[in-house]
């Protein structure tokens, strides 16, 4: 290995906290990830130095704030290899930049009649906005399943697919199990039958392989603060083609051209889809956030994050009772499970009063709590900072609290 | 019958003994399992407590002006502060239901551990036990 960890723990400083007295072990990285000191420090730097508004000053600290704003944006078109900065679209967060696709895409390119495809296995917020889309729209809407292993079938996808078919949505990883879905292979297999994709990239794009050219998705779709970076920004990629031809989302101040009583013009990309002040410090910690990861190489990330990911695996399955929720050949960073007559929530409550901090629920996915016949599970999730003692710490800790409710 | 405010002061006694909340906990889940069982017939659909992670029935029954609750849950964490507040609300007079303030909660520090998160529905539970009691004053049940 490559990489030392113990250094890279030093720059989280919030890894130093006790939890109840107990050193925190924060393995809730799924839903939030925390921040390095070099992203705290460009969002305070901001705030210190050259807070302004962007984009429309004429005076000092407004062009600097422009230039961070916008290098940031440069800094994400080549962490994802897009092809121009004009395709990266500042959002809220993922949801945002798949809400944005679901009505810009969809009044633009959905008619009655057409299908729209996602998976069992997609996020709430990549599967209920294209749910509420084809209601609008009038089109089909069409459900990928998973098998027992938590990898989608491909047979069924293929079969789903037709001419009819306009949009293909879905996870690149799954935020519940942890499946890497095959995207490449999905996205060839939609633009064979003639269809746009959008991958949601939420759980991907910190943990493993996010090139859009490669892959040649026409969205991609991700969140800052589950890359190291702060909440509130989220990133839209689009393929510059579909951007130029869908009509603005939300429509206010920055996106248009020419505004009078009689008619409306927009603004060039990307900044016809982003109306009013922005997030004007979300992308510069995002920016630092990525330049943060940027000094390692990506191979040795993911194999360290593999280790810790198989380590915890296996020591899981020695839990007495113990069921693993997500199989896939394929898979990284996520631990979802449940023991037998045990609770979720109480093994999360009782986890968290030995410091150990996870997540418990349906995760936002419940067609797959449905499909396996549960309502919630438990989910350890990983991050860089991640080691073997985290799992150790994770596993003494359920031990404890098997103990106390006498299993 | 002790009054409402006689029993969250003799929670709050109870709890000023046990400090760590990994005790706390093991109390909670033995109220829990102490706690009798509901009768199938309460488990009924509209008896769920929606908001919550774990699911939590909450049985009502209003008798000349007095409540009386039965709770269950499939967590035994739930189970325990259901257990809870049955000992405070059930059997009292609606009228001091209805009008009673939760103070156990505060004292004991249970809400800094648990009211804040939306997943044990306990303020749920509570919303409910207070409509349930409102009616009860009213007579519409």
């Amino acid at each position: 290995m490559t990489i030392d960890i113990n250094k890279i723990r030093e720059d989280f400083p919030i890894l130093k906290t006790t939890i109840n007295g107990k050193p925190l072990v924060y393995l809730d990285n799924a839903a939030t990830t925390q921040k390095p000191q070099a992203v705290i420090d460009a969002v305070t730097t901001y705030y210190t130095t050259y807070n302004s508004n962007i984009h429309r000053g004429t005076h000092h600290l407004s062009n600097l704030a422009t230039e961070a704003h916008e290098a940031a944006r440069k800094t994400v078109q080549n962490y994802i290899n897009a092809r121009s900065e004009h395709e990266i679209i500042f959002t809220r967060g993922t949801t945002e930049a798949i809400n944005l696709v679901a009505y810009s895409f969809g009044d633009a390119f959905i008619n009655p009649g057409d299908d729209v495809i996602v998976t069992e296995m997609d996020h709430h917020s990549n599967f209920v906005p294209w749910q509420m889309m084809c209601q609008r729209r009038g089109a089909h809407f069409r459900v990928v399943p998973f098998d027992i292993n938590g990898e989608l079938r491909l047979d069924v996808y293929k079969a789903l697919l037709s001419e009819r078919t306009k949009l293909v949505a879905f996870n690149h990883v799954s935020n519940s199990l942890g499946t890497i879905n095959p995207a490449k292979e999905m996205i060839r297999m939609a633009h064979d039958a003639g269809a746009a994709v959008l991958v949601d990239a939420a759980q991907a794009v910190q943990h493993v392989a996010h090139d859009v050219l490669d892959l040649d998705a026409d969205f991609y779709a991700f969140s800052g603060h589950k890359i190291y970076a702060p909440t509130g920004i989220g990133i839209l990629y689009g393929k510059e083609k579909w951007l130029e031809a869908m009509p603005p989302f939300q429509s206010g101040g920055e996106m248009i051209d020419l505004v009078s009583v009689d008619k409306t013009t927009f603004n060039q990309l990307p900044f016809k889809f982003e109306a009013g002040t922005p997030n004007i410090v979300g992308p510069i910690g995002l920016a630092a956030a990525i330049d943060y990861l940027n000094q390692f190489s990506f191979k040795d990330v993911m194999a360290h994050e593999e280790d810790v990911l198989e380590y915890g695996r296996q020591s899981l399955q020695a839990i007495e009772g113990l069921t693993i929720y997500g199989n896939a050949q394929n898979h990284t960073s996520i631990l979802s499970f449940n023991i037998a007559g045990v609770h979720h929530y109480d093994l999360g409550t009782l986890l968290d009063t030995m410091g150990v901090a996870v997540r418990t629920g349906h995760h936002c996915t419940q067609p797959i709590m449905t499909a396996f016949g549960i309502d919630g599970t438990v989910r350890a999730s990983l991050a860089i900072y991640n080691t073997r003692q985290d799992i150790d710490a994770l596993i003494a800790a359920i031990r404890k609290v098997l103990k106390m409710l006498g299993k | 019958m002790a009054s409402i405010n006689e029993i969250q002061s003799g929670i709050v006694e109870d709890f000023s003994f046990l400090p760590q909340w990994d005790e706390r906990y093991a109390y909670l889940i033995e109220l829990g399992q102490k706690m009798s069982a509901l009768p199938d017939e309460y488990r009924t659909e509209e008896n769920i407590v929606r908001g919550c992670q774990s699911t939590v029935w909450l049985h009502r029954e209003c008798r000349d002006g007095v409540v009386y609750f039965q709770a269950d849950s499939d967590s035994l964490i739930v189970k325990g502060l259901a257990a809870l507040l049955m000992s405070v609300f059930s059997g009292q007079p609606a009228e001091d239901v209805h009008a009673a303030d939760l103070t156990f909660f505060e004292q004991t520090g249970l809400n800094k551990h648990l009211s804040t998160q939306r997943a044990n529905g306990l303020m749920a539970m509570v919303e409910q036990i207070k409509a349930f009691s409102a009616k009860c004053t009213e007579g519409e049940i």
